[in-house]
């Protein structure tokens, strides 16, 4: 399933290296290669963030760096955090202070590993693929915790706790908005899930099933709060709590913060993209030229949506939160499940 | 005065079902933020953003800019050193040295003549009092930018440099 793999092992030749090596060496690449994309990701989007909402506000955003309309202001932002002072406060936890952003970041690469690009190229197929992706995303949970409380700095423990409340809440309607989709696939593989979609756009899931459909708002409000962005950025509250969980960190470990947010708004939207909008499956039935190039845009479409909403609406309140989270969403999403159920039966498609 | 018959709490209705659902509104308040985004996307120039050292704004002909020390014709100085500036200055940043002139018609020129521009606020009362029409403020430079204080005390020579247009 994985071309690179086959590739490696084609040029080394089977008598050359046992499998074992090949394994590892292509285990290697491909973990470079996410990094890589992460980092590039997190280049591109931070660029566009700022464009989106400069225009979105009226007005330009970065203009210098690089001549046109300021494209390498995010390179000359990575350079000049690369030469910061890396500060670690003298009442701090040093080791876990240190050891939490690499957590946070480790969360959001982990689950790159079961993206499927193209229908030859997934880092790592594994049959229970989605529950992979949610169950090692939890783990930025844990380094955020860790960020706030190893701080000693009472506005990133209150930041980190929030933090820490609204991703837990927010990853069940994130997991039962999927799950209809899931039962339509009757497998956590997610080649499966793309394959099960293919012939149109009338075979996404979104335009499959009503439930679905409701499911998938359901998913893109959860996948917003599960990524700490705007309207429900409540970690990172600046009027309240300077910075949040990352108030005390610089240079560096503050660039893994970063970086990890941009590869999970990028995650969330490729999942997106993946269980309800056909992954690599072009609109039109017989034009998948390039399938990793249409679930990228697809991606990328997502993340514009995702901006569009963050420079839309304004900052909820932790209660608000909290309610819309645990009496509205996952109440709904819970229908979802049953009413896609009930639907499949009623039409047959089981 | 009387709250009899006024509504209790805060006077807000309650909420209709629409509203209280939020949806709507989102959508509503998105349609406000992709129509400002597209729009600007097609209209760049008309964004109130100003490209500073390209683009400059133009202020009015009244707007009073840097000083500048008019010429007479031989390229000396107009001015005659009679203080009138200097006495009326408010901020007291006038500094000039009288000398007598060559010319036996005019009774003295400005030996030197500093501006400190860092105490100038450019009220133009100097402007006003010259009997002689030879300090003005209408050279329209307001991109007064040194890197050491003693640059911003500007001198006679550079004083009588600074052209109507700018240059200098």
């Amino acid at each position: 399933m994985n071309i690179l793999t086959e590739m490696i092992r084609g040029w080394f030749g089977p008598d050359k290296m046992s499998d074992q090596m090949v394994l590892i060496l292509s285990a290697v690449t491909l973990a470079t290669l996410m990094f890589v994309v992460m980092a590039l990701c997190a280049l591109v989007f931070t660029w566009m963030e700022r464009k989106v909402a400069g225009f979105i506000q009226s007005r330009y955003g970065p203009m210098r760096t690089g001549r046109w309309h300021g494209w390498a202001q995010a390179v000359a932002d990575m350079l000049k955090i690369l030469g910061k002072e890396d500060i670690i406060p003298a009442e701090a936890n040093r080791f876990f202070f240190s050891f939490a952003p690499i957590l946070v970041l480790l969360g959001s690469l982990l689950a790159w590993a079961a993206i499927p690009w193209s229908p030859n190229f997934v880092s790592a197929d594994l049959d229970l693929g989605l529950f992979y992706i949610f169950a090692v995303s939890s783990l930025a949970i844990i380094g955020i915790l860790m960020a706030g409380w190893a701080s000693n700095n009472k506005w990133a423990l209150y930041g980190a706790a929030r933090g820490a409340a609204q991703m837990v809440s927010y990853e069940i309607p994130l997991a039962l908005a999927c799950i209809p989709v899931v039962m339509y696939t009757g497998s956590l593989n997610t080649s499966d899930i793309v394959i099960a979609q293919q012939g149109g756009v009338l075979n996404w899931f979104l335009f499959r099933n009503p439930f679905i459909f409701v499911a998938f708002f359901m998913y893109f409000i959860a996948s917003i709060a599960e990524t700490n962005r705007g309207p429900f950025d409540m970690p990172e509250t600046e009027s309240e709590l300077v910075a949040g969980y990352h108030t005390e960190y610089t240079g560096m470990r503050f660039a893994f913060f970063f970086l990890s947010e941009y590869a999970n708004l990028f995650l969330v939207s490729l999942i997106a993209s993946m269980v309800f909008l056909g992954g690599w499956w072009s609109p039109i039935p017989g034009t998948d030229f390039a399938p990793a190039l249409t679930f990228i845009i697809k991606g990328v479409l997502m993340v514009l949506l995702n901006m569009w909403v963050r420079w839309t609406l304004p900052r909820v309140r932790v209660d608000q939160l909290m309610y819309l989270c645990w009496k509205v969403m996952i109440p709904v999403s819970l229908t979802c499940v049953v009413g896609a159920g009930l639907w499949m039966m009623w039409r047959g498609q089981a | 005065m009387s709250f009899e018959g006024l509504p209790k709490g805060t006077g807000a209705k309650k909420a209709s079902f629409r509203d209280a659902i939020y949806f709507w509104e989102i959508l509503r308040g998105l349609g406000v933020t992709i129509k400002h985004l597209v729009y600007n996307i097609f209209h760049t120039a008309e964004m109130p953003t100003m490209q500073y050292p390209e683009e400059k704004r133009v202020y009015s002909d009244r707007f009073r800019g840097r000083h500048r020390l008019m010429q007479r014709e031989d390229g000396t100085p107009r001015c005659v050193a009679c203080q009138m500036c200097s006495t009326v200055c408010p901020a007291d940043c006038i500094a000039i040295q009288g000398a007598e002139h060559p010319d036996s018609e005019i009774e003295k020129f400005p030996e030197t003549f500093e501006i400190d521009l860092l105490r100038c606020v450019f009220c133009g009362l100097c402007e006003e009092a010259c009997p002689c029409d030879a300090i003005r403020l209408d050279t329209g430079i307001y991109e007064i930018a040194a890197d050491s204080r003693e640059k911003f005390i500007v001198q006679k020579d550079f004083l009588l440099n600074n052209k109507e247009d700018g240059t200098y």
